[in-house]
């Protein structure tokens, strides 16, 4: 059964159509991504999921649940952080684990959990005082209070320095490993390419393409290329030797490879020409590229549109 | 019972971040001891008397012995002006509009008994010229009655209605008990809920079985505990520091629990339904404010005119104040059972209308 499943879900706001007929589905136990800038109605479609905002129209299943209509049963097997997650200001994470523990009516050890998602040190420390990345994962403490199988993330690492990032991520692999399905939407690729297993990329209000990054990647890349440092000539010799797809610009070519051995045979006419060379990268596309490809745009740190030149 | 306890954690947790903040805590319990500790020292006592500059231009001892009365009274204090100053520029330059002038020929007019007047200045909009006029006249008749070797047959004793000597403070309490149930609960739920709905807090909330309900319920509870303790406070200082009498009778609790149930939820249906933390508290402001001033707060109701009256008639802490005092002061409960269900219907409306414009998930 899947944890996720969704046809043809519309929402609209007035004139602005945040989500236009998408359709995807989350398998259990899968970390699922959904890519794209900000207004991409990633946050629209992940709050219907989690019953927060009524759909206009289409079929939404989540662990079998109707999330508008049966939200409270739905909200008791849910963990969820929203978007730029803040709590109450004098709390500390310790007692605001208990808090939650109440309103669910469940026990649990509280520092167990925070040991989970790594707070521990700072489980007595008033939520104002925490850092950025503490709160996201006090965040994430009580997103796991009531023991969920499925865990929506919307931007979870959003604003946060890189070393708070990647200690989110390995609190999210851990719940991965605990066979918890996950939601996450995030803008950045990196973060999605590092741990989703699936990833949908969505601009505008509809998906453009869904897989692994993997299949998206093999799908909408240029392929795996190499780089040389040299001058047009060398660009013509390998063209001639080799029959592959080259081009240059400045004092940079570069061979579109076809298969795994092309890779010596580029290497080896390099070698043989006699040319001057240097600084041999091989590259492939990365799910960034790709989504450039898709959207026409790259992402900021805000997740904003920019153009790219 | 699920919902009992879900209240219960909730008030709980908001009861241990209200602890920790000290704006709250600020308006929860040192507010009302700073207002009864204010206003019991601008009220307390009978004040001190007033001062009266007099003028004796008599050459006789009648005169001297009027005004020695006058202070006498222990009303006025009164201080004389040397015959050589100009009387009326006196006053002016001592920002002073009270004043006697005794005449010249005071005494030989007692004696002979011919008429004769002394003069008063007076200003017409000052309640002290009100009563330095009275106590003039008081003392004047009774020199009148000396010398027509009369006595006094007709007199006042003072009283108030109630059965010990009440104070002046004692009739302010009901007020300031009726102001700090407005104003903690109202301005803490007007900044909390446009602050929570701001931060994202309800929608948070809103994914675990809390309802909003139970949220309200849970403030309402806590509302309620702490204008208990405020109550308590306000009196203990009342009594300890003014030595006012406090009615401790068991007809203020339906205000004490009602207060709390009308201004939580009034401030969270204004809170509510603004669109942001600011324009929340214009709006509290605009409600509270007015609402503190027409409903008998510091001042009776039935001073105002008419109109105003009317719209204090529709201001629910109207029925607070008149409730309590009328269970306070005049231990007219029966009266009191009308102001308890008024503000009973008038809580339960606002209450209804404030669970339904609260806006836990978007739609």
């Amino acid at each position: 059964m899947a944890a996720i499943e969704v046809s043809s879900l519309k929402k609209a706001y007035g004139s602005l159509q945040a989500v236009n007929s998408i359709s995807f589905d989350v398998k259990e136990g899968e970390v699922f991504s959904l890519l794209g800038p900000n207004g991409a109605g990633k946050t629209t479609t992940i709050e219907i999921l989690e019953g927060l905002r009524e759909r206009d129209s289409g079929e939404v299943t989540v662990l079998g649940l109707d999330p508008w209509k049966d939200g409270e049963a739905l909200h008791k097997r849910i963990g969820v952080i929203p978007q730029g997650f803040t709590f109450l200001p004098y709390i500390t994470p310790r007692e605001a684990v208990n808090y939650y523990a109440s309103l669910f009516d469940v026990k649990v050890d509280a520092d167990e959990i925070l040991r989970k998602v790594i707070l521990e040190e700072s489980a007595s420390s008033r939520f104002m005082k925490l850092s950025g990345g503490q709160k996201q994962k006090m965040g994430l403490a009580l997103s796991l209070v009531n023991e969920p199988d499925l865990v929506f993330l919307d931007e979870p690492t959003t604003g946060l320095d890189p070393q708070a990032r990647r200690a989110v991520w390995e609190v999210i692999r851990n719940l991965q490993h605990e066979g918890i399905s996950v939601l996450l939407t995030t803008h950045y690729l990196e973060e999605a390419e590092e741990l989703a297993d699936r990833v949908a990329i969505m601009n505008k209000g509809v998906i453009i393409t869904a897989g692994t990054p993997k299949e998206i990647i093999l799908e909408y890349g240029s392929g795996e290329r190499i780089r040389v440092h040299g001058d047009s000539e060398l660009a013509t010799y390998l063209k001639k030797q080799t029959g592959l797809e080259v081009s240059y610009s400045d004092n940079s070519v570069t061979v579109v490879l076809r298969k795994k051995e092309d890779t010596l045979t580029v290497l080896e006419a390099i070698a043989r020409s006699g040319l001057h060379w240097s600084d041999v990268t091989v590259r492939n596309d990365s799910l960034e590229d790709v989504f450039v490809k898709l959207v026409g745009s790259r992402m900021t740190e805000g997740g904003q549109e920019a153009p790219v030149n | 019972m699920g919902a009992a306890k879900r209240i219960r954690a909730d008030l709980v947790n908001f009861g241990r971040s209200y602890t920790r903040s000290r704006i709250g805590l600020f308006f929860g319990l040192a507010f009302p001891v700073i207002l009864i500790l204010l206003f019991g020292a601008i009220f307390s006592g009978s004040g001190s008397p007033a001062t009266v500059y007099a003028q004796n231009q008599d050459n006789g001892p009648v005169g001297l012995q009027f005004l020695q009365a006058l202070n006498d009274t222990g009303a006025l204090q009164v201080t004389l002006v040397p015959t050589s100053q100009n009387f009326s520029q006196y006053l002016l330059s001592h920002s002073s509009s009270d004043g006697i002038v005794v005449p010249p020929s005071f005494t030989a007019s007692y004696e002979a008994g011919i008429p004769v007047n002394v003069t008063e200045y007076w200003n017409p909009s000052s309640s002290t010229s009100q009563g330095v006029f009275g106590i003039t006249s008081g003392v004047l008749n009774a020199f009148n009655l000396q010398r027509a070797h009369g006595t006094s047959v007709l007199g006042v004793q003072r009283t108030t209605i109630a059965s010990s000597s009440y104070t002046y403070i004692d009739f302010l309490i009901p007020g300031m008990i009726g102001f700090a149930i407005l104003v903690s609960p109202m301005f803490a739920l007007v900044n909390i809920s446009a602050q929570y709905k701001r931060d994202k807090i309800f929608k948070q909330l809103s994914l675990t079985p809390l309802t909003k309900t139970d949220w309200l319920l849970a403030k309402i509870g806590f509302y309620m505990i702490m204008t208990i303790i405020s109550f308590l406070l306000m009196s203990a200082f009342g009594i300890f520091a003014f030595g006012a009498h406090i009615t401790f009778t068991p007809w203020v609790i339906p205000f004490l629990l009602l207060g709390p149930f009308m201004f939580v939820s009034l401030g969270m249906l204004v809170g509510t339904v603004s669109t942001s933390v600011e324009s929340a508290a214009v709006v509290g402001n605009l409600i509270t404010f007015p609402m503190m001033f027409l409903s008998g707060t510091f001042f009776p109701v039935s001073t105002m005119p008419a109109y105003l009256q009317n719209i204090a008639h529709v201001l629910p802490l109207f029925y607070v104040i008149q409730g309590l005092n009328n269970v306070m002061i005049y231990g007219n409960d029966t009266a009191a059972v009308t102001d308890i269900a008024v503000l009973a219907v008038l809580s339960a409306v606002i209450f209804i209308l404030a669970v339904r414009f609260f806006k836990w998930r978007e739609d």
